[in-house]
């Protein structure tokens, strides 16, 4: 390659918003239903219906906007986007084109290459489709409109981005605003969140944008840094052998770790968007806008600053921890419960990361209750079982959210402190290991090792370790 | 009449809107189409320079609804209305995505 091209990324990211209803009427957004049974004439685009709106979905959009320090739309309409396909009861989508709520924007991101902040267009307000499943079987498609009218926002990105690695740093920012606020649970893989990917190449220096592509299908962070790669050579490759990009949507193949053209252009959608006469004009006030503004939760920033001074845990700890909501909530609510930051914290960093990397997880995804997390913090700090097995109950707490106590009790998992008995076992080992102690008493410090290790096996792991260590150092030294 | 809608134009139109038209039908709807577009033409002679464009026409605002859910499972109704079905879902000949 003889010259040197700059990929230039913008974003359209689809949020899921958490409400209880859908975004124009009464029905469940509850995942999971059976085919069409949260479903009404609003939402099923019956002739007469009339759609009202969420006010909840105002104010999560609201919320998301101010967080993501974007210009608010006081006055903002929806409009309606005219398309014919079978997902779309309608044959229009409610979005909002001329006066999105939010605008003009940006959030700050970090990178190998350092910090810059991505700017954000807008956002607007819109509803989710239908879901379309293809029978095998027979020539047809069914039709679920379960997912028909569940609130979306649109987040869409100014083209800011250079590499792939500025675009998961730009979601991972947005979805980690967004758990904060506790708008959407963004999980890409349930399509909770979901981004389409706008990239053009051109020679670096070059002031003109190339001609982009969107890719849609993208839904793991991992996905979309391959289609960047892959796109990004594809339209190289095109400029190098002299041809031109074609504007056009292509569809990842992530199992091919290809993409291919959806629609080109020139039969782009013609979408004759016009104002919904259905739903009138929304207003917020200033009051109202105040109110939503102080209603916003602490943000990562504060809660870092909180953490240092108020529990006494190392920087690195903190900035883990704050990384995900659901990871503070468990923090603060252990910490509140047992009152010992740096033992929740350890447990954190160490134990839940490792398992968390293990079963192939999301922090978003722990089942365990803060309560048994407690409960075990306390069993592993007063003794009560030793390091071995909290480790082991951890795991099982981890796995199933079983209560340590009862769990310990049930299992005989309880550390032997008792001395006597300890002692008396000991005493034993050390006269049934005569080649041991001689070795020991050589200078062979191993032995020692071995015989503790004969120690825990006797006691089936539970003994004191501090202890065992103790009175056999008592015994070795007194023959 | 000044405008003039083109053979491509109304057959544009009738791509977007999933129209087959006759040729006779699509000459009195070029017909139609230009005479609005004149009207539109009439209006446009006004100066409506710094007037906001109007959505609504009647001054309401803020109609929202809270969020709880009120609807229950409707399905046998909902279904009922449609040309064909199958396991509880609406049928529709096969899409390609």
């Amino acid at each position: 390659m003889s010259k040197q091209y700059e990929t230039v990324i913008g974003l359209e990211v689809h949020v899921e918003l958490a409400t209880k209803t859908k975004i124009f009427c009464g029905c469940s957004t509850e995942f999971g239903g059976e085919p069409n049974t949260h479903t009404c004439p609003v939402c099923t685009g019956m002739p007469g219906s009339l759609p009202v709106l969420n006010k909840k979905v105002l104010e999560y959009a609201v919320a998301v906007g101010l967080a993501t320090n974007c210009q608010i739309n006081q006055y903002s309409k929806f409009d309606r986007k005219n398309y014919f396909y079978p997902d779309n009861p309608q044959n229009y989508q409610i979005s909002q084109l001329y006066l999105p709520i939010c605008h003009d924007g940006g959030v700050e991101i970090e990178t190998e290459a350092g910090k810059k902040v991505v700017g954000i267009h807008e956002i607007h307000m819109e509803e989710d489709a239908g879901k379309l499943i293809h029978d095998e079987w027979s020539d047809c498609t069914l039709v679920d409109f379960n997912r028909s009218g569940v609130p979306l926002i649109e987040i869409v990105s100014e083209p800011d981005m250079r590499s792939a690695d500025e675009v998961i740093a730009y979601l991972e920012k947005l979805k980690m605003i967004i758990q904060y606020l506790g708008a959407s649970d963004c999980k890409l893989q349930e399509g909770s969140m979901r981004a389409d990917v706008n990239l053009s190449v051109r020679e670096v220096g070059a002031e003109k944008f190339g001609t982009r592509t969107e890719m849609k299908n993208l839904n793991s962070f991992k996905a979309i840094a391959r289609a960047i790669e892959g796109e990004k050579e594809r339209q190289i490759d095109l400029l190098e052998a002299g041809k031109q990009v074609v504007q056009e949507t292509r569809r990842w193949d992530d199992t091919k770790e290809s993409s291919y053209a959806m629609r080109s252009k020139e039969d782009a959608q013609d979408y004759r968007y016009f104002p919904d006469p259905d739903l009138v004009p929304i207003v917020v006030s200033d009051e109202w806008l105040e109110e939503i503004r102080k209603a916003q939760p602490e943000f990562r920033t504060e809660k870092l600053a909180r953490y240092k001074e108020q529990y006494e845990i190392p920087d690195y700890d903190a900035e883990i921890i704050t990384a995900s909501k659901k990871m503070a909530d468990i923090f603060e609510a252990t910490v509140a419960l047992c009152n010992k930051p740096k033992k929740v914290s350890n447990w954190l960093m160490v134990e839940t990361m490792r398992l968390l990397k293990d079963r192939e997880m999301e922090p978003e995804q722990i089942r365990f209750s803060p309560e048994h997390f407690a409960k075990l913090i306390d069993l592993a700090d007063s003794g009560a079982i030793n390091s071995t097995v909290a480790k082991e109950v951890f795991e099982k707490m981890f796995d199933e959210d079983i209560d340590p106590d009862a769990y310990v009790e049930e299992h005989g998992l309880k550390s032997v402190n008792d001395e006597g008995a300890l002692r008396s076992e000991i005493e034993k080992i050390v006269a049934a290991n005569p080649k041991s102690v001689e070795d020991y008493k050589a200078g062979k410090k191993k032995a020692m090792g071995f015989l503790v290790g004969q120690t825990m096996k006797a006691m089936k792991g539970k003994a004191n370790p501090q202890m065992v260590n103790q009175i056999l150092t008592e015994i070795l030294s007194s023959l | 009449m000044a405008n003039v809608i083109s053979d491509e134009t109304i057959d544009y139109v009738g791509i977007l809107a999933k129209l087959e038209l006759s040729e006779e039908e699509k000459e009195r709807a070029k017909k139609d189409m230009e005479e609005m577009l004149d009207y539109i033409d009439k209006l446009n002679e006004l100066d409506t320079s710094g007037v906001e464009p109007m959505s609504h026409v009647f001054p309401v605002k803020n109609v929202f609804r809270e969020d709880v859910v009120t609807n229950g499972d409707d399905r046998e109704n909902i279904l009922a209305n449609a040309p064909s079905e199958q396991d509880g879902a609406f049928t529709v000949p096969r899409t390609f995505d």
